[in-house]
């Protein structure tokens, strides 16, 4: 079915051999509530065996609309939930089917930035708090001036610690975020839609740190998102995901440029461009059929 | 100059006129939110308004259907063909005449746009009748009217869908319901203030086409609210941008987008272009972050994020150009030795 496409050469090769991130015919089921009295609540595949290699150092987006399982997806990868077949390895060593106490390891190596700042940053902690918490969690030492050396580094600056999230904008809480999952110095960051909920001069901003931080720490980035245009400007290769398959998946420029899937075809074609619109493109013209 | 803009320059003569807003300004408490906003659109035209979040494009759209709050103090004037009152300072009871019936919003969340404790049929029947009178169809007739509009909007199986509740249908499905009953008195004026922000893509293109034929069908005036430039490209014949309660530029989508003059609006145009950046290279931005509400600066709203503000800036840069839809206030146009 998927085909993991050759890896692409690690830009760190500490262990060259091991990806990333590999993942083989992951399956996630949820049992939906009973409705009846004689019959079980109907089974919701989220995920129907999805497998695919990050290597280290790669920069690799997983595209597609809600319900395709993209979220279910980032939360096995994040030891968050339990698969109920397959198998996640992160850095070579299992995530599934352990116990939180010994997913140590994955919090140190993998963080998350998630779409909706407000919604996981806590309202009544500093954000010196908020950022120094992985620290606390994995008792490391050090945590007030690291936790000022990862403001600086997110471009707000370390007297933005005595205040609360609620006094920042949509952009600077995406910047707590980020210092936040960069706290434990990371080898893996996966980021859930960060930008989809910013203006577009802010989301430029965002983007930029993003990728400015991803290459300066040479990091393996794992974004997912619904905006092609955001996914083709960060990353080197794509998944695209629907109805808990991935369906293809590839370089970005293969894939942007010479779709395969029916489904990817329609994707990119419904996706509004600027140049394509100012070529004459219309409304009519979004849609796969001329009906 | 493409043939999207050039169809929407030839059809229209100035008696068309659907919509003029001229010199509306809005103040809420000690915020004065919108300065001078002057415009107008003709019949069949489609109008986008863009800008970021906090920029006053809302209040914009919410002051087109009477809805600002009661304590803002409303200056200018907003009328619309077939009106005969000023919509500004009209009395509670003329405007819920005009809502509806005149102009129609299709809003950003469907969810909250519908009552959750109505059958969708109803929502749409209603609205058709409220405004019918006495004189109009009975409740047979418009239920089936609302069955016909909801079939028109592409909803699968309307007959049935017209009984389902909101939760019961996908967001896709809900918003064409809103565009159902913003389309079912065949208003003059349209106006779609996000409309496809909270969808897939694949369905925002469904839905965006539906609301292009359902006003072209029409033959009425759109107002597009988006922040999303390249939906307003693809929608749109066009557009005006608005930063900090004012329009900063405006004109032909192809002639703004191609060209643009303000310094806001090439901002705003170079950081979303992610095609041209080089592959995970730096984007162009705009420096900061949009001011929250009375907190931008006098004289040029752009002026404290922009990098060509001069002293000069301080007073407000007068409107250049051949008239209020066409035209840009900046000192330092961009792309100036061409102009």
């Amino acid at each position: 079915m998927t085909t993991p496409a050759t890896p692409t050469t690690p830009t760190t090769p500490t262990t060259p051999t091991t990806p990333a991130i590999s993942v083989r015919d992951l399956r996630r089921d949820y049992q939906r509530p009973r409705s009846s009295l004689r019959q079980r609540g109907p089974v919701v595949e989220a995920l129907k065996g999805v497998s695919f290699e990050v290597a280290r150092g790669e920069r690799f987006g997983i595209v597609g609309e809600s319900g395709c399982g993209k979220s279910t997806l980032m939360r096995l990868l994040a030891g968050l939930d339990q698969p109920t077949g397959g198998e996640v390895q992160v850095e070579g060593q299992t995530v599934s089917g352990l116990p939180e106490k010994q997913l140590g390891f994955l919090r140190s190596s993998l963080q998350l930035v998630f779409q909706d700042p407000m919604g996981s940053l806590d309202p009544r902690m500093r954000v010196r708090d908020i950022v120094a918490e992985p620290l606390v969690a994995q008792r490391l030492p050090g945590r007030k001036a690291r936790v000022a050396e990862l403001l600086e580094a997110v471009g707000l600056g370390a007297e933005a610690g005595s205040r609360y999230p609620h006094q920042f904008s949509g952009g600077q809480r995406q910047r707590i975020s980020i210092a936040r999952a960069l706290a434990p110095k990371p080898s893996i960051l996966l980021a859930d839609e960060p930008v989809s909920a910013l203006d577009v001069s802010v989301r430029a901003q965002v983007l930029n740190l993003i990728t400015d931080l991803v290459s300066d720490l040479g990091l393996t980035l794992v974004f997912v998102s619904h905006d092609l245009s955001v996914v083709r400007h960060v990353c080197e290769r794509v998944a695209v995901m629907c109805d808990g398959e991935i369906v293809e998946t590839g370089p970005t420029q293969q894939i942007f440029d010479d779709p395969q899937h029916p489904y990817t075809q329609r994707l990119l074609r419904a996706a509004p461009s600027m140049r394509r619109a100012l070529a004459g493109a219309g409304a009519a013209d979004l849609l796969g059929d001329p009906s | 100059m493409s043939a999207v803009a050039a169809q929407g320059l030839s059809t229209h003569s100035p008696t068309s006129r659907v919509l003029d807003v001229n010199g509306l300004d809005v103040r809420l408490g000690r915020f004065h939110l919108l300065h001078d906003v002057t415009f107008s659109i003709d019949r069949g035209e489609r109008v986008g308004l863009i800008g970021e979040s906090g920029s006053g494009k809302s209040l914009t759209s919410l002051a087109m259907l009477g809805l600002l709050p009661d304590e803002a103090r409303v200056a200018g004037s907003i009328r619309l063909a077939g009106v005969t009152y000023d919509l500004v300072g009209a009395r509670e009871r003329d405007l819920a005449a005009v809502r509806g019936r005149d102009v129609a919003m299709v809003f950003q969340e469907p969810m909250t746009a519908l009552n959750p404790t109505m059958r969708v049929g109803d929502q749409v029947a209603e609205v058709i009748t409220v405004h019918s009178g006495r004189a109009g169809p009975d409740r047979r007739a418009a239920r089936a009217r609302a069955v016909e509009l909801l079939d028109q909007v592409g909803l699968p199986d309307p007959g049935d869908a017209a009984k389902a509740y909101p939760h019961q249908l996908s967001g896709g499905q809900r918003q064409r319901v809103v565009l159902a009953i913003a389309l079912a008195n065949d208003p003059s004026l349209l106006v779609c203030d996000e409309p496809t922000t909270a969808l897939d893509v694949t369905v925002q293109a469904r839905v965006l086409d539906l609301i292009v034929r359902g006003v072209a069908a029409r033959d009425a005036a759109m107002l597009f609210i988006t922040h999303d430039l390249s939906v307003v490209a693809t929608v749109c014949e066009r557009v005006l941008v608005m930063y900090g309660g004012r329009i900063v530029e405006a004109g032909s989508v192809s002639e703004v987008f191609r060209r643009p003059r303000h310094r806001y609006t090439q901002g705003l145009l170079a950081a979303s272009d992610l095609d041209s950046a080089p592959p995970a290279g730096r984007l162009p931005t705009i420096r900061g972050t949009v001011p929250s509400a009375g907190a931008f600066p006098d004289g040029c709203v752009f002026r404290s994020r922009c990098d060509h503000a001069t002293e000069r800036c301080a007073t407000v840069p007068p409107w250049t150009g051949p008239g209020p839809g066409e035209g840009f206030a900046c000192y330092h146009p961009a792309d100036e030795e061409r102009a």
